[in-house]
């Protein structure tokens, strides 16, 4: 890795995001607008006493979900555009380490990411009275590590699409089933046995683990910061996998 | 000195069939050397074979002493791809800069570039919004823009006004004056007798690897359009199109 070409390989990304201004706003505005969309279909629920409130519970693991399901759409489409469109070709001729490349998305998208989780956490918080007991600070944070991990699972998967309708494919597969696995749902101490391995092996479990115990604890504690670290080490994991699939040469 | 590419015994299988099938051939140092064939013969095969992102079935490539695709090449080696590969939504400077951030190279190094494609006056422009022909002199600047010792050009002149492909021809000779090799590939014969040295490709072998002039002699002809018609026909009738170049 070279600080230098890794630092050129984010800006670089970020400029061509910033010349995007429609993607820019779509991606700060429909979080917002969904987060809309749940306060008032949960706005008469009662609420059973000395719980919190289905928007609480389901507003505060939803600030997860953005990221992680936006920036697995957007690293995967825009890998793939870096694939037929020949510059990664010329960029595997270069100087470039595949891992300046990779970490170059990781760290870009997971700031558009961060980025992305402050502006929604913001409305959540003081538009719509989001209450959480551990500090909003910590709930950005979780975020942003989703949408690294988020850009680590699109970066890894496409290395197996070879054409955008593949690419958009994978999204069901790789997202759909951790987002109904989570424990938003269905808590999983609930769920069958075998549904629970599956879910103890799916890196979005832990995330939203780490988002409920902030939910429901003023300090972090021990179960966030170990359900953090899993996060992070599914993340180097999966982009170590996606460096590893990347070929210089090709057939 | 030696030479800047050496290849030998080359073979390359793409999809099931035999694109280069033994190819063997040298390219000197600072000179530009054309290579020079109808479509789908393997030019740019040949061409992905030398800067090292091509897998191959048989054969060696030696790039300035190195094996192709050596990682200590990357350094020395532009390589302009037959689309061009820049990206589309940045502008045309800042392309540019970040080509040459990866060689290492400054923001004056890349705007010099950008002028020396003639695009000074486009270089704030999205890449997007350019013609096709901006578009590929854009990506030939990224190219140029580390200094590379050697040169690998696949049709940087297709889509190119002709004022500005003889400009860019003698762009080309005063890099190889300068030092650098040049490796250009081109399907329009006038090129051809642009450069130092000619390797004619078809079907995936070289039927031709000499100077124009020597090419011309060999065929008996002046026109390099009518003297390769021959070398082919020689090629198929007896097998012995190599010695007759």
């Amino acid at each position: 890795m070279n600080p230098r070409i890794l630092s050129a390989t984010v800006g670089r990304i970020l400029r061509q995001l910033r010349h995007d201004r429609r993607t820019v706003a779509l991606l700060v505005v429909v979080p917002t607008v969904l987060l809309t969309l749940v306060y008032y279909m949960y706005n008469d629920q009662p609420t059973p006493p000395g719980q919190p409130s289905a928007f609480d519970q389901i507003a505060l693991v939803m600030l997860g979900f953005f990221p992680f399901i936006i920036m697995f759409l957007v690293t995967s489409i825009a890998m793939l555009r870096e694939r037929t469109t020949g510059t990664l070709e010329r960029l595997l001729t270069t100087p470039l380490a595949k891992v300046d490349l990779l970490f170059g998305y990781g760290i870009a998208f997971g700031l558009a990411g961060a980025v992305q989780a402050g502006v929604a956490s913001a409305v959540a918080y003081w538009v719509f009275g989001l209450h959480t007991a551990g500090s909003s600070g910590l709930v950005i944070l979780i975020a942003a590590l989703n949408a690294v991990l988020a850009v680590a699972l699109g970066l890894l998967c496409s290395a197996f699409a070879r054409t955008e309708f593949q690419a958009v494919q994978f999204m069901p597969v790789v997202v759909a089933p951790q987002l109904l696995l989570c424990g938003l749902f269905v808590p999983r101490d609930q769920m069958a046995g075998w549904l629970q391995a599956v879910s103890d092996v799916l890196p979005l479990s832990y995330a939203v683990e780490a988002l409920q115990e902030v939910g429901a604890h003023a300090e972090p504690t021990g179960t966030m910061w170990r359900d953090l670290v899993v996060v992070a080490g599914a993340a180097v994991l999966a982009l170590v996998l996606a460096s590893a699939t990347l070929r210089r040469r090709s057939g | 000195m030696g030479d800047a590419i050496a290849v030998r015994g080359l073979v390359v299988n793409r999809g099931g069939r035999r694109v280069l099938d033994g190819i063997d051939a040298a390219v000197p140092r600072g000179s530009v050397t054309g290579l020079l064939g109808p479509s789908g013969s393997g030019k740019t095969t040949l061409m992905r074979a030398i800067v090292g992102v091509q897998v191959i079935a048989a054969g060696t490539v030696t790039v300035l002493g190195l094996p192709a695709g050596a990682a200590q090449l990357r350094h020395r080696i532009g390589y302009l791809t037959q689309a061009p590969s820049v990206y589309a939504d940045l502008t045309v400077r800042e392309n540019a800069h970040y080509f040459a951030a990866l060689h290492g190279r400054g923001r004056a190094e890349a705007d010099r570039a950008v002028a020396d494609v003639g695009l000074a006056d486009a270089a704030h422009q999205l890449v997007n919004d350019l013609s096709g022909g901006q578009r590929s002199r854009a990506s030939l600047a990224c190219a140029l823009v580390g200094e590379p010792e050697l040169i690998v050009l696949d049709e940087p002149t297709v889509g190119q006004d002709p004022v500005l492909r003889a400009d860019l021809w003698a762009r080309f000779h005063e890099l190889a004056a300068a030092g650098a090799t040049l490796l250009v590939s081109s399907h329009v014969m006038d090129e051809a007798a642009r450069c130092d040295r000619l390797l004619l490709i078809r079907e995936g072998r070289l039927i031709a690897d000499d100077t124009p002039d020597a090419i011309r002699a060999a065929a008996g002809v002046d026109d390099l359009d009518e003297a390769f018609l021959r070398l082919i026909r020689a090629g198929e009738s007896g097998g012995t199109g190599r010695e007759a170049a």
